[in-house]
């Protein structure tokens, strides 16, 4: 590490003090952001926080400095936490420069090293990405080469070793629990329009791309043959015409045995496609994908959500507000088969519906299956998914009536006059409990959500708005019976209603209370409110936030901001700011 | 290792203090919606001023934020010459909804895909929504966090601050 910094301090100062420093000066860029998450924990019998373990105070915080002269970037990224806050891995603990790089891009060739963010196509082989708020980097510590040979060709290739929390990069410092692989890709993508001249103003649109990647993992296991160098190859075309346009990849993986998909030898598969048309005032999206055993992770033993290669996108519609958000999907990387549909509307101004400012219309669904499984021969029995085997066959057609997810939404939007502004939402969702959370045997949820966000600007500067949020399950309910051991299944289960006021002052202020209450639970004892009142200030690009009460699991958005939550009880302070 | 670290801040801050920028755009490509190469540093307006909006198909202050922007944009267009591009940070979950939802609710601005958070990166945004404000030579003049009802009369005001042609 120290090493990589010298380099990069060099690098810097000798840019810096370069002969020509008058022109070089006036070209250079310092910018940089801060931001520290703050919480102190408290003791909340109520909602079963009993025992804190010896944590009051969780600390998240990061500082980034980049610098820019032209073609020149680089940048540093330092990290602490000081502990983790709940809800973050424990590997997290620690303090350090957690990211940097130095690129150069001249528009014809662009060379990065250090650590790498990219991605191949729609990521079905190759993502490395960052999410702060969800503590989750997966950079590429190595290096990364773009050519540009001519208009409308990019070719890529990347080479490194992924980022897992603080553990060294270099394999002799290596813990016996991480043997992380090395991963190396590389990408080409032809856009037609942009490299055939008569191409250029079609309404007719094509480009197509490929990518190959690869990993070099060691083989640790006593059991199986683990092997050392997995390939991974995918295909994408995007096609236009006017107002319509169709995309699609294809991926495919050779066998890749490991902790997630039982350690079976079958090759994986991924199929990802959208068909959408769109015109002013009008749109509509249909999203398919199918997912046949494509985990891939630059170590085998890897389990939890960290050391991705790839990303396999969860098509359905995000929710935000903290009712329907406490329920949502994630991708089942051994097998899933999933639609989409979303169509946006907009009646236009002037009509009978539209009324004076147009009414804004949108209607989502969107569904996951199963695939299905056939047992295989093998070694003269019938198996399904035996470690060790084949594991399984699978049509690419059929879809499994084990149902993991289904959301059916529509939503209005609709200013009536200059003060009032209206959104409404009705939600229809199924929600396999058992197989997304892992809670074995626990009812699947099936509920219906209303919201209605309503905003009254009480002047050019002052707003109030009121957000009131139902959720009741048709099958679990007050009355339902359930075991004595059953009972950590019902948390958060069972009917919910929730309200939050929020009264802005612009461009600074912004000041509201919440409360969740989850009255409908089957246990006596989980039916609580979830009270909390915050506070935001907002100056340009500096924000600083305050709440205090207690917070479930979800995504909450306040003072304009989303961001997603662990349960808690205590005191949380945020301030970012970016120069 | 703390030294070197203060020596190279030091270095990276001295020449960043003195620098008088030709442009604050960064030099990085991103895509339009029919999937053309769109250089930031080299967008430009007819020395009319730049904003760019930090937005996401699942992000609610976003899209109010965009409601309202679209309902004013032509009288700000006409009276100030800026031009909005609208920047979906929208990853591969749902970069294929974004053109639908831009015609469904006819938002009128121009729109650019950053699908890698690169520009995200490089301009150093958080949490969306999040707007700068560039002037006609593209120096960066106002950026603000975070969307409040009525929060576009205060950019408004900005504008009006570097626009060449006022009312």
């Amino acid at each position: 590490m120290r090493k990589h910094i010298l380099i990069l301090g060099a690098l810097a100062l000798a840019l810096s003090y370069k002969a020509s420093a008058q022109s070089f000066l006036e070209n250079s860029q310092v910018n940089g952001s801060f931001q520290t998450d703050a919480q102190y924990y408290m003791l909340d019998e109520g909602i079963g926080i009993t025992d804190l373990n010896g944590k009051k105070l969780g600390i998240n915080g990061f500082g980034k400095v980049n610098y820019t002269n032209g073609n020149f970037s680089a940048g540093i990224r330092f990290e602490a936490f000081l502990p983790e806050m709940n809800g973050f891995r424990s590997e997290l603990n620690g303090v350090g420069l957690a990211n940097f790089f130095a690129t150069y891009d001249n528009g014809f060739v662009g060379i990065t090293v250090g650590d790498v963010y990219d991605q191949f196509g729609s990521g079905l082989v190759f993502r490395s990405y960052e999410e702060w708020s969800l503590g989750m980097d997966n950079a590429l510590r190595g290096a990364r080469i773009v050519l540009r040979p001519t208009q409308g060709v990019t070719l890529k290739a990347v080479y490194g070793r992924q980022r897992y929390y603080w553990a060294p990069y270099l394999e002799k410092d290596f813990a016996a629990d991480d043997y992380r692989g090395i991963v190396r890709g590389v990408d080409g993508e032809w856009d037609l329009n942009q490299s055939i001249p008569a191409l250029g103003d079609s309404k007719f649109r094509m480009s197509i791309g490929g990518s190959f990647v690869s990993k070099k993992q060691y083989d640790q296991s006593l059991f199986y043959y683990i092997p050392e160098n997995v390939g991974a190859a995918a295909g994408r075309i995007n096609l236009g015409y006017g107002n319509w346009a169709f995309s699609t990849e294809y991926a495919y993986k050779i066998n890749d045995p490991s902790a997630i998909n039982n350690f079976i030898y079958k090759e994986g598969r991924a199929l990802l496609s959208s068909l959408s048309y769109s015109q002013k005032g009008f749109g509509a999206v249909l999203q398919v994908k199918r997912v046949d055993n494509m985990s891939f992770k630059s170590m085998y033993t890897g389990k939890q959500n960290d050391l991705d290669i790839n990303f396999i996108p969860p098509i359905n519609y995000t929710h935000t507000h903290s009712l329907p958000s406490m329920y949502t999907y994630s991708t089942q990387p051994n097998g899933e088969m999933a639609a989409q549909l979303q169509i946006n509307y907009t009646i236009p101004k002037g009509t009978a519906l539209g009324g004076r400012y147009g009414t804004k219309l949108a209607f989502n669904m969107s569904q996951v299956n199963d695939i299905v499984r056939d047992s295989i021969m093998d070694n003269g029995e019938l198996v399904i998914n035996k470690p060790g085997s084949l594991g399984y066959a699978s049509r690419f057609f059929a879809i499994s009536d084990h149902r993991f997810f289904r959301d059916i939404n529509f939503e209005i939007d609709k200013k009536i006059s200059p003060n009032w502004h209206v959104t409404a939402q009705y939600i229809n969702l199924y929600y396999d409990i058992e197989t997304i959370e892992g809670h074995v045997g626990a009812p699947v949820v099936k509920a219906n959500i209303g919201f209605m966000d309503v905003t009254y600007k009480i002047n050019k500067k002052q707003s109030i708005r009121l957000e009131l949020q139902g959720l009741w399950e048709n099958e679990v309910h007050k009355g339902y019976e359930y075991e004595e051991s059953e009972k950590k299944d019902f948390q958060k289960r069972g009917d919910w209603a929730a309200a939050l006021i929020e009264y802005t002052i612009t461009p600074h202020w912004s000041f509201s209370i919440a409360d969740k209450w989850n009255y409908g639970n089957p246990v006596e004892e989980y039916r609580d409110h979830y009270f909390t009142g915050t506070i935001t200030y907002i100056k340009d690009a500096t924000r600083v936030m305050l709440s205090a009460g207690r917070q479930s699991e979800g995504v909450v958005c306040v003072g304009g901001v989303c961001r997603t939550v662990p349960a808690s009880s205590g005191v949380t302070l945020t301030v970012s700011t970016s120069f | 290792m703390k030294k070197l670290m203060t020596l190279l801040l030091l270095a990276l801050f001295a020449t960043g203090l003195q620098a008088q920028s030709k442009t604050d755009l960064p030099n990085v490509t991103l895509k339009d919606l029919n999937g053309k190469d769109v250089n930031i540093a080299k967008l430009s307006n007819n020395g009319n001023p730049i904003a760019l909006t930090f937005w996401a198909t699942w992000c609610g202050p976003c899209i109010k934020e965009h409601n309202a922007l679209n309902e004013v944009y032509q009288d700000w267009q006409d009276e100030t010459g800026v031009k909005i591009y609208a920047v979906s940070i929208d990853d591969s979950r749902s970069t294929a909804k974004v053109k639908p939802m831009v015609d469904g609710k006819g938002w009128e601005f121009d729109i650019l895909l950053d699908v890698n958070s690169d520009l995200k990166r490089a301009m150093n945004v958080s949490n969306p929504p999040h707007t700068f404000l560039f002037d006609g030579s593209g120096k960066l003049v106002y950026q603000h966090t975070g969307y409040i009802d009525g929060a576009e009369d205060d950019l408004y005001e900005e504008i009006l601050k570097v626009a060449k042609k006022k009312k």
